[in-house]
């Protein structure tokens, strides 16, 4: 019998991590739904990209007050997890605080004391983050595309972790033997006396935090894949696949280069039978109407979104109340993948038509045509999100596929074709300006 | 205009078995837009000035497809792009500097996949180029003190992170440069980039243009300053919605430099 709590904790942390591990792999199927995309150049750049943008930050602090309190709890976060180390190992060998045990004692208070200031600074940092969204309100957070779900998620991330410092706070301060101890308890011994000093009671709360604290953090792992929190995981690969090429570069299509040469090579056959190799693959489809056209990474960017709306606050269209946000395209690509990787689990494996897709179910015309391709919302975003190269690739289908610019830009496309510039002038009157 | 401006053509230098240095991209905003024109002659006025060794295409110059590739239009952006490679190509060209950042990204970023590979230069940088390398001196200026703001383009900032060549090519002015809260990598766009220029903005509460000069104006600036010819178009008329044109000029740096020098 009294092998029972380690079962029960070795069957909740299965059970907890192999929730996870299949919804991982449902996240990595539902990335490579989109087109294949070579990333394998400049390694040392996208590490170091990496270790700058993601590890380091850099671009968090952009914005000093959201950046340092982020920084809290992003420390916090990352160094109170050793803690959960010594929790697991409690948990499967029956043992009570095995680090007291095997470290020499300054190093383990040192250790739990440094976890203890650090969770009281991630849970007031978690405060201040819950009054910008929910008492000043702050513009970016109540954006149309943020009522409803992305509203409460947010929340929600920071009610799980005020909950999940106070129980590491508490499970501390009600350990008799650890306070007793007096080493490392710099925070939880102001709060110990709030528990009376019945050994028996103090134990059961103990106990109780101290379940509650890591099935907490198992639930808490599980959330993740449901919620905008993805991204401090996915951060890491995001940044690492960000583009390195100049912010102006867009790149060019290799289908559309064969074609291309083919019309202007002057020996080409136009008549002449498909060649040998030719295969009966239907023509590529132009631009991106729907998730699967999109690249691997623009579905990385869309998973790792936070939806900080720092993007949408920097664009000049959504700045003069156009339609446009560029956090709403990501989250749009993002919904409309899930429901895609639904509709495949649904249909054993296989993606049957639904009859929507990204274009105009969720992203409109009016939203693509709003944008200046002006790179604020790249520049700005803090993990290397890419909102321009989704608007462009649909653009293009838009255009190359359904012809469906609005009439001015076909007016002006029609000018560069017929007289090499945007406007219905001769080519022939290209120099005049030398000599007016 | 006092002195005939010297532009000769590619096609005129090859005939007489010259090679220019750098060939100068007008661009079709350069060539036709009756605002960027001035633009172009204060360029070839500097040009000139320096001595620079240079050429045009003149009418074997098409619009880069940069408009046809924001649009969308990846097609006709590689059939203008493969058609004026072939003919830099032809005049064996290895630099060209251009007034227009959307051409200047364009030939610089999107042309070498397929197959044209210059160096290429944004006119602030071959303006700074020319300063640093004594081919142009700068006298006192009738800009010595004035208040001046540079509104930078997005095509020449954020998309290939130049931010400097123009700031310290206003500089040589000795004018009092001023900084908008929106400025460099946060700058602020016109409003003109991925072809809005060539249509009516989506329905908003404002045009991106007004919203980018109040940023303008809130430094209480004698010029704004730009380095594109779209901006030009987009900054000036913001300026005219805030009827503040007499006060205030829109100018691009090339034409600050030649009136500066009295070119």
């Amino acid at each position: 019998m009294n092998y029972l709590p380690n079962i029960l904790f070795a069957i909740v942390l299965i059970a907890g991590i192999g929730f996870f591990a299949k919804n991982v792999q449902k996240l990595f199927r539902n990335i490579k739904l989109g087109k294949d995309k070579e990333i394998n150049d400049n390694k040392p750049q996208r590490w170091k990209n990496m270790a700058m943008i993601a590890l380091g930050q850099s671009k968090m602090v952009k914005r000093p007050v959201s950046g340092f309190f982020h920084i809290i709890v992003y420390v916090g976060f990352v160094i109170i997890n050793i803690e959960v180390l010594e929790i697991i190992i409690d948990g499967l060998f029956g043992t009570h605080r095995i680090g007291h045990q095997v470290l020499p004692e300054s190093l383990y208070g040192f250790l739990i004391g440094t976890f203890e200031i650090l969770a009281t600074l991630v849970f007031i940092a978690v405060v201040i983050f819950w009054i910008r969204r929910n008492v000043i309100k702050l513009k970016r957070f109540m954006s149309a595309e943020m009522k409803g779900w992305p509203k409460n998620d947010g929340n929600f991330i920071l009610y799980f972790e005020m909950v999940l410092m106070t129980l590491f706070l508490v499970m501390n301060a009600t350990d008799s033997s650890f306070q007793a101890a007096n080493s490392g308890n710099v925070i939880s011994q102001f709060i110990s006396p709030l528990f009376g000093d019945n050994l028996e009671t103090l134990h059961i709360i103990e106990r109780g935090a101290w379940w509650l604290h890591i099935t907490g953090i198992l639930v808490f792992l599980n959330y993740l894949y449901y919620s905008k929190h993805l991204h401090i995981l996915l951060a890491f690969p995001n940044t690492y696949f960000g583009k390195l090429t100049p912010k102006g570069q867009f790149p060019n299509n290799d289908v559309v280069t064969k074609e291309v040469m083919l019309m202007m090579d002057p020996d080409a056959d136009p008549y002449a039978a498909p060649a040998e190799d030719a295969t009966d693959e239907p023509p590529a489809k132009f631009g991106a109407s729907d998730v699967q056209d999109l690249s691997w990474l623009n579905l990385l960017n869309a998973y790792s979104c936070t939806e900080c709306g720092r993007c949408t606050s920097e664009c000049p269209a959504n700045l003069t109340g156009k339609k446009l946000s560029p956090r709403k395209i990501m989250m749009d690509t993002r919904d409309r993948l899930e429901e895609v990787g639904k509709n495949i689990d649904a249909n054993k494996g296989v993606f049957v038509d639904d009859g929507r897709q990204l274009l105009n179910d969720y992203i409109t015309p009016e939203e693509l045509w709003a944008c200046t391709s002006c790179n604020a919302c790249v520049e700005a975003c803090p993990i290397s999100i890419d909102p321009l190269n989704i608007i462009m690739e649909m653009r293009s289908y838009l255009v190359m596929e359904e012809s469906a610019a609005p009439m001015e830009l076909n007016n002006m496309m029609t000018n560069i074709e017929n007289n090499g510039a945007p406007w219905p002038y001769n080519q022939m009157d290209r120099l005049n300006w030398k000599d007016e | 205009m006092s002195e005939q401006l010297i532009v000769p053509t590619m096609a005129e230098m090859m005939a007489e078995g010259k090679t220019p240095d750098i060939l100068f991209w007008v661009g079709s905003a350069g060539s036709y837009d009756d605002r960027a024109k001035k633009i172009t002659k204060a360029f070839v006025k500097i040009l000139n000035k320096a001595n620079v060794n240079f050429a045009v295409l003149g009418t074997e110059e098409s619009a880069t497809g940069d408009l046809a590739k924001r649009s969308g239009n990846e097609f006709l952006f590689q059939m203008q792009a493969i058609m004026n490679i072939e003919v830099l190509n032809g005049y064996e060209v290895k630099k060209i500097v251009t007034c227009d950042p959307h051409s200047f990204n364009c030939l610089k970023n999107e042309y070498p996949g397929l197959g044209g590979k210059y160096e290429v230069l944004h006119h602030t940088q071959f303006i700074k180029e020319l300063i640093n390398t004594k081919q142009l001196e700068i006298k006192d200026s009738d800009y010595k003190g004035k208040r001046i703001t540079f509104h930078d383009p997005c095509y020449l900032g954020r998309a290939n992170s130049e931010y400097e060549a123009p700031r310290d090519v206003l500089n040589t002015l000795n004018a009092t440069l001023l900084e908008m809260k929106r400025s460099k990598s946060t700058a602020l766009c016109c409003g003109a980039g991925g072809a809005q220029m060539f249509k009516e903005p989506e329905k908003g509460d404002k045009d991106i243009n007004e919203l980018r000069t109040e940023d303008a104006l809130k430094t209480n600036p004698d010029i704004i300053a730009t380095g594109c010819p779209y901006c030009m178009t987009m900054m000036s008329d913001g300026v005219k919605v805030k009827e503040k044109e007499n006060e205030i000029k829109v100018m691009d740096v090339a034409e600050l430099i030649a009136s500066s020098q009295n070119l």
